[in-house]
């Protein structure tokens, strides 16, 4: 789960992470009278869930209160764009307005789960205000990294180990050091996936600050948090997979015009692809997951059938734990239900498939039954106006 | 001949008392599948469809002989099953759980390093040796003995490919789910590093998807090691980048874990990719049709 910048710095600042002064606003006015609290010049910066705000023109300094007004009064309600939001954008509701500090250099602090050794991982770069990936495919050797275990944490002569490669000042090392052990700290505790303090700014007094600050959390780890899940913000997630989430589907919605239902994400992913091996182009992922209700089926059907862009729906089920005959049951229910309009190709395989498959044709309904992937693919495909390519 | 499990298997279940469990545990009796234990703390010795129940690993393991386990606990207590089953020394520990906390696996994962279990999962469907073990929620009818070892981060991905090997007349020898999750005990490398010393094995499919490196490092041990043929598939090609697709471990990051990549990867190492899941079984065939040609 991601989370606003401005959550994120509230998040880690009681864990000693040095955080600028600031303040969230909603309106002109709330950050107006942010500015006037922090005094001197300040920044005001949209708050969406996405990197790339500065270019897309979401962040702005302004010298003083009434500036920071006029400010906050172009970013909010604007739709900003990034390389991250996709050509559509986000609105930007709230605007964070913080205190400007006087910059040496800026660095990239931040923290993931490294997948081949299964520890934590913290890095650093000199190469502050640049996304990591970028310069990890540029120099791999300009990112330091300290593997640690959850348990026993960051250490502090790992931490050293950072501070000194990045050549900071002597002055500057321990406020460093401090910094990342307060980020391994957070990071543990808050069952964060990826905590990215981008830049980590020195400043021409050595202080060190997390000027900026991403946290995501892991989803599965929500349960614990219930103080974390309460900063979801729905606002920034698709309406039709907010939608698929209360009935615990698991829903993308991509581009193209053929709609897919599958189970398993392994088997969605594969349905996706082979969806444009035979021309065409999926219009979403959708996993129903292993054991699927007859209820699920249906909600999961209307909510394909709200995008508009789609032509064709497949559906693609291998029946393990799902049965084929409860597919069947579900989908001829919606179909009814919704008044089907566009042509509907049904896959099924696996426990109970004949019952299933007798209880489409029973239905009397316009459904194609295709025999493997390969034929439901290029049915649904010709079905949708044929291939794009 | 197989890997992990067969005939001899003696299977405990954590959590047999639970909805899953107990369903499960029913239908892996049914296909043959000795289920041995049932362990649920606060229940021991009672028995649950005609297995014994134990509150403690240790306890079911002294008494039954037990030396495999499948876990079927919910996610806040399955890091703690997989350890309670460490602790007992237990040679293979299979977690079929989905959700659990990542930093959970990784304190996990550093206690498994250098003990005596191997761990499958979690987030998996589990193993099975048609005929002889089934160890997870596979539905076992699709499969059949025969010489072609089966490793995927899949589900219902894996049930395809096993589903296409056998209407084509070809069986398997073992058919892993290492599971979907960015931190898991048997990793693609693992999987197919046994079916390479596995004499039962003739050929091996291998079935990946998009996220991490998984892939890449299995088909550098391919290129050097594995003389057997090797077919596989990337799940993932059209998935957009940064979004998780369903499993925990699926996203592309930072251009990073890319189907192309991985496909590369597998192509650069001799690999027989199928772009098409729906060739999966079909180039099995003509590959371990050629390896009969040329008379191996």
């Amino acid at each position: 789960m991601k989370i606003h910048e401005y959550q994120a710095k509230e998040q880690l600042r009681p864990f000693g992470l040095p955080i600028p002064r600031g303040q969230v606003a909603a309106t002109a006015v709330e950050a107006e009278a942010a500015a006037r609290m922090l005094g001197g010049q300040v920044v005001v910066k949209a708050q969406i869930h996405a990197g790339g705000r500065g270019k897309g023109g979401g962040v702005k300094l302004a010298s003083g209160a009434t500036e920071a007004r006029a400010m906050a009064e172009k970013i909010l309600g604007m739709t900003l764009v990034t390389h991250q939001t996709g050509p559509e954008g986000r609105l930007v509701r709230q605007v964070l307005v913080e205190e400007t500090l006087p910059i040496a250099r800026e660095l990239y602090l931040g923290a993931v789960v490294d997948r081949v050794s299964g520890k934590p991982v913290m890095m650093v770069s000199a190469s502050g205000g640049m996304e990591i990936e970028e310069v990890a495919a540029k120099d791999p050797n300009a990112i330091l990294r300290e593997p640690f275990d959850a348990d026993r944490g960051l250490q502090p002569y790992q931490a050293r180990r950072l501070a000194f490669g990045l050549k900071l000042p002597a002055a500057a090392i321990n406020p460093a050091v401090q910094a990342m052990l307060a980020l391994a700290r957070a990071f543990v505790a808050l069952d964060a996936s990826l905590a990215e303090i981008n830049p980590l700014v020195l400043t021409q007094d050595d202080k060190i600050v997390a000027l900026d600050a991403k946290l995501n959390i892991d989803d599965n780890a929500l349960y614990r948090h219930p103080e974390l899940k309460a900063l979801r913000d729905i606002h920034e997630e698709a309406p039709l997979e907010v939608e698929a989430s209360r009935y615990s589907l698991n829903y993308i919605k991509l581009d193209g015009n053929v709609a897919c239902m599958v189970n398993g994400a392994g088997l969605a992913m594969a349905t996706m692809d082979i969806i444009q091996y035979a021309g065409g182009s999926p219009a979403n992922f959708l996993d129903v997951g292993g054991g699927a209700s007859q209820e699920q089926v249906r909600h999961a059907f209307e909510i394909l059938l709200k995008d508009p862009n789609v032509k064709a729906v497949l559906i693609n089920i291998f029946g393990g734990i799902l049965r084929c005959d409860t597919l069947a049951n579900g989908v001829v229910e919606a179909a009814r239900a919704v008044d089907l309009k566009v042509p509907l190709v049904i896959r099924m395989e696996g426990t109970n498939v004949e019952q299933g498959r007798e209880v489409l044709r029973a239905s009397g309904l316009p459904i194609t039954v295709a025999g493997s992937m390969k034929e439901a693919a290029e049915n649904v495909v010709a079905a949708a106006g044929g291939g794009r390519r | 001949m197989s890997i992990l499990v067969n005939k001899k298997t003696r299977v405990l279940v954590q959590g047999i008392t639970g909805r899953e469990g107990s369903f499960h545990a029913r239908m892996c009796r049914e296909y043959g599948t000795h289920i041995v234990a049932g362990v649920t703390p606060g229940k021991g010795g009672t028995t649950h469809e005609g297995t014994p129940v134990f509150d403690t690993v240790a306890e079911a393991v002294a008494a039954t002989g037990a030396d495999a386990t499948m876990i079927f606990v919910p996610p806040p207590f399955a890091a703690d099953a997989i350890l309670e089953a460490a602790a007992a020394e237990l040679p293979l520990v299979v977690c079929i759980t989905e959700g659990i906390p990542v930093l959970d696996m990784a304190r996990v994962a550093a206690v498994l390093k250098g003990g005596k279990s191997r761990l499958i999962g979690p987030n998996c469907p589990g193993i099975i040796t048609p005929g002889e073990c089934k160890m997870g929620i596979m539905p076992g009818h699709i499969h059949r003995p025969g010489k072609v070892g089966i490793v995927s981060r899949s589900g219902t991905l894996t049930y395809e490919a096993v589903h296409q090997l056998t209407l084509l007349g070809i069986g398997q020898s073992t058919a892993i789910g290492i599971g979907g999750d960015p931190i898991v005990g048997t990793s693609h490398l693992d999987a197919v590093r046994m079916f390479n010393e596995d004499p039962g094995t003739e050929a091996i499919v291998m079935i990946g998807e998009i996220g991490g490196s998984a892939e890449e490092a299995a088909a550098a041990f391919i290129r050097e090691h594995v003389k057997k043929p090797v077919v596989g598939f990337i799940a993932g090609q059209t998935a957009p980048p940064g979004r998780r697709m369903g499993h925990a471990g699926a996203i592309i990051s930072g251009g990073q874990g890319t189907a192309k990549e991985k496909m590369e990867a597998m192509r650069a190492a001799g690999i027989h990719v199928c772009v098409s899941p729906a060739e999966i079984g079909a180039t099995v065939a003509s590959v371990m049709g050629a390896k009969a040609a040329k008379g191996n």
